[in-house]
């Protein structure tokens, strides 16, 4: 006891100092800034000295020893397994992409946010724990274990790396995206730099390593991400706790909201996108014919000024234009209907936005129509809250960590911390999608062209995708539909946006880098761990040395680092919902199994086997039917049948109860559980039993 | 490590299921914030220190209300724990 106080302790000392000299290196940089030190090379020394902090955590970290490589030692204090639990969960998804979403969906992003903390009291009340007092090594191991056999541990493991590496590919995107912003290196140069960055660490000291790692990782991200919307709050508001006050600027918000919905000049920009759909939905009638026409009359325009000897600025804007045409009617096709579509959102009040505030769309007092868009919506975001929720509390590099404290007691205690740490992040998101909005509203929306604020041009420069501007009614003042704005901007951009030096930036870049690295760390351990472990030593060759299990590990990471960035590379499309779409494969492959295992005496294996086949397998063929980029890949064309409407990204609603289900009625219609398993169960459910 | 026959003396039984009513009626707490209020956002738009109710409960009063039903389960298990002469030997 008191030697894990004097760990902890000195596990105190070294974190605060580690604090405290990131702090001060910010400064320095800051510092260096004034002096006149370029910001590429302030993106650089972040890059490179945020990597080699890793780096050496990881040496310093190294191990052959199973327990160290696997579970940490288990000797990870509650307060550090959480802080290293919210570093694993908290992705590049939420670091980045949170804000935005929230910015973009207002009310109906909270499902995001109620989703993944919510998860955790699942995992606190059904699974931590019972894992931690169960005490080996994957979460495989558990089904194994329990229900016997090689099926429930084969499928767990299959079910295991399927979710991971979906996820994997995602951070490693996300990990290149972040590089290649902060550096201006090549995407692909970007991934690979990461990739360096995560396995120096999870390679050498598994999961020891990486848990360090991962605390230290928490710290700068968090730091990161409160430093922006704590500056963007006292400048708005003179109060440094955004937490608290954003509610006043959600009220404004909604105001001006109402303002902006009857303003004329929206209107006016509205009514012009309206009548672009139209025109662009009366050429796809007949693709073919409208290019043959758009080619003749550039053609001829070209011509005409070319004979009245135009000014050459006009002939070249007119020889643009015409090589702009889409080249064939294929591409006709795809970038009409693409143009089409934005045109058609653009003639939607608030930019085709919900009004921030206003719960669920459509009308429960309105005509059928609203009737049926606000029930389906509610219906939405329910199933995604449920499936986010229950997917939390089933994906195991998440479980994984609990395995990591030194008693059932610092499980449980482990949880809240993590939640704590969790919670920091997610309360600050949608206050700064508020402050972001209020700002976009009274700072950009109705300004001049040439005196919008600085960072408006800055990052439109950078990149056309995450900002553009088009003044489509030329009346040289932005309107809100005339502004498109991605969601990764809301954080890149915040600091920029409270006006604090551009060292902050690179800040926050580094916090997304740490994010997207902490989690990638834990994935991989977990996929490389399923097959050392649970496949290679548990079934191939149980009399396997330790020694040689860890090495085997070590290979396997190598591979499994150098396959997810390879698909990573190749930008796979629709990346986002490959992540959320992990969700509900774990939810629905591994939480009934897990949950009964540990509830119900009565599951046996054969069951548990075909109910992780059932859950997953309505999962996966709901959303292969259903969503639009899954039905291209596997060629399927018959029309799409929603049950209860509900989105493809839910699908795991369905896929949850039918494992529960199939469960339990092939429990109870088949033999007993073997005594050992009944044993295991009562191990599990009582902290004092060895 | 594991014991092969299943006994379980009857004060550990009632330990489990205390553990189990514990469990439900956090579980209840957390569904009926989740879903519950969640399925009446739109009637419960009254103002809230600042907020429409619901848009603060989404966003800030059920993350509260988790993370007491997680310190507060860590809590009472411990209790339990220590009543029932089950907590884990010291080391």
């Amino acid at each position: 006891m008191s030697e894990r106080q004097a760990f902890k302790r000195q596990l105190d000392r070294v974190y605060a100092w580690y604090t405290l000299a990131f702090f001060l290196f910010v400064l320095m940089l800051a510092g260096l800034e004034q002096l006149g030190l370029p910001r590429v090379w302030i993106g650089f020394i972040f890059l490179l000295s945020t990597i080699a902090l890793y780096a050496v955590i990881g040496i310093m970290s190294r191990t052959t020893d199973a327990t160290e490589y696997y579970v940490a030692g288990r000797r990870v204090p509650a307060v550090y397994n959480g802080m290293a639990t919210g570093a694993d969960w908290m992705s590049a998804a939420s670091f980045i992409g949170l804000a935005g979403t929230l910015y973009l969906s207002g009310y109906n992003g909270l499902a995001f946010v109620m989703g993944w903390t919510g998860g955790y009291v699942l995992v606190a009340l059904l699974l931590a724990p019972y894992l931690r007092k169960f005490g080996q090594f994957t979460i495989p191991d558990f089904l194994g274990e329990r229900y016997g056999g090689h099926w429930p541990r084969l499928l767990g493991m299959g079910a295991a790396i399927v979710c991971s590496f979906t996820y994997l590919v995602a951070q490693i995107y996300g990990v290149g995206l972040i590089t290649s912003h902060l550096t201006g290196v090549a995407f692909e140069l970007g991934v690979f730099l990461g990739l360096g960055g995560i396995l120096v660490c999870s390679f050498l000291g598994g999961m020891r390593a990486v848990t360090w790692t991962q605390v230290a990782q928490y710290i700068i991200l968090i730091v990161a991400y409160l430093i922006p919307v704590v500056w963007l709050s006292v400048k708005q508001t003179g109060a440094p706790v955004p937490q608290l006050v954003y509610g006043f600027q959600l009220e404004k918000v909604t105001a001006k909201e109402k303002l902006l919905t009857h303003d004329p000049k929206e209107l006016q920009v509205r009514e012009l996108y309206r009548q672009r759909a139209e025109t662009l939905t009366e050429k796809l009638r007949d693709p073919a014919a409208a290019l043959t026409a758009d080619k003749a009359a550039a053609e001829a325009r070209l011509t005409a000024l070319r004979e009245a000897n135009a000014p050459s600025a006009a002939i070249s804007a007119a020889e643009k234009a015409l090589s702009a045409l889409p080249r064939d009617v294929v591409s006709a096709r795809t970038t009409w209907s693409r143009a089409r579509d934005e045109a058609l959102l653009k003639s939607r009040p608030l930019n085709g936005m919900a009004p921030h505030a206003q719960q669920y769309a459509g009308d429960p007092d309105g005509d059928a129509d609203a009737q049926q868009a606000f029930s389906t919506s509610r219906r939405n975001f329910l199933a995604l809250v449920f499936c986010l929720m229950v997917g939390t509390a089933a994906l195991p590099h998440i479980l994984m960590r609990y395995y990591t404290t030194p008693t059932v007691r610092e499980a449980r205690r482990s949880v809240t911390w993590s939640l704590f740490f969790i919670f920091l992040l997610y309360v600050t998101a949608p206050a700064l999608a508020v402050l972001v909005k209020y700002e976009v509203f009274h700072t950009v929306v109705g300004t001049p062209l040439d005196q919008l604020p600085q960072w408006v041009a800055s990052w439109h420069k950078v990149d056309a995708s995450l900002m553009a501007i088009r003044d489509i009614n030329m009346d040289g003042i932005l309107q809100l539909n005339e502004l498109t704005i991605a969601g990764d901007i809301v954080v890149l951009a915040a600091p920029e946006i409270g006006g604090l030096p551009y060292v902050v930036t690179g800040l926050v870049a580094a916090g997304g880098l740490a994010a997207a690295l902490s989690t990638a760390d834990g994935l991989l351990l977990t996929i490389a761990n399923a097959l050392s472990h649970d496949l290679y030593y548990k079934m191939i060759d149980p009399n396997a040395s330790t020694a040689r299990r860890v090495t085997i590990s070590k290979v396997l990471l190598l591979v499994v680092a150098l396959a997810a960035a390879y698909v990573a590379a190749q930008k796979p499309a629709d990346i986002l919902f490959l992540v959320s779409a992990a969700f509900s494969f774990a939810a629905a492959a591994f939480f009934p199994a897990l949950v009964l295992g540990i509830f119900w005496k009565r599951a046996n294996g054969i069951a548990a086997a075909l109910g992780m086949v059932a859950g997953l397998g309505v999962t996966v063929y709901y959303m292969v039917t259903t969503q639009p980029w899954l039905r291209e890949a596997f060629g399927i064309t018959q029309p799409i049948a929603l049950w209860w409407d509900i989105l493809p990204i839910s699908a795991g609603v369905f896929g949850v109860p039918v494992g529960f289900a199939v469960i339990v009625l092939v429990s109870l219609v088949t033999r007993r559980p073997s005594p050992k398993a009944q044993a295991l169960v009562e191990f599990v459910r009582y902290p004092h039993r060895r | 490590m594991i014991p092969e026959r299943p006994t379980v003396a009857p004060q550990y039984s009632l330990y489990w299921r205390k553990t189990r009513a514990l469990t439900a009626v956090l579980l209840l707490i957390w569904a009926g914030v989740s879903f519950g209020v969640t399925y009446f956002a739109r009637d419960l738009d009254f103002e809230f220190l600042g907020w429409p109710f619901s848009f603060w409960m989404a966003g800030q009063g059920a993350l509260l209300v988790y993370g007491l039903i997680i310190a507060g389960y860590a809590w009472a298990m411990d209790r339990l724990d220590q009543a029932h002469g089950v907590q884990e030997p010291e080391e």
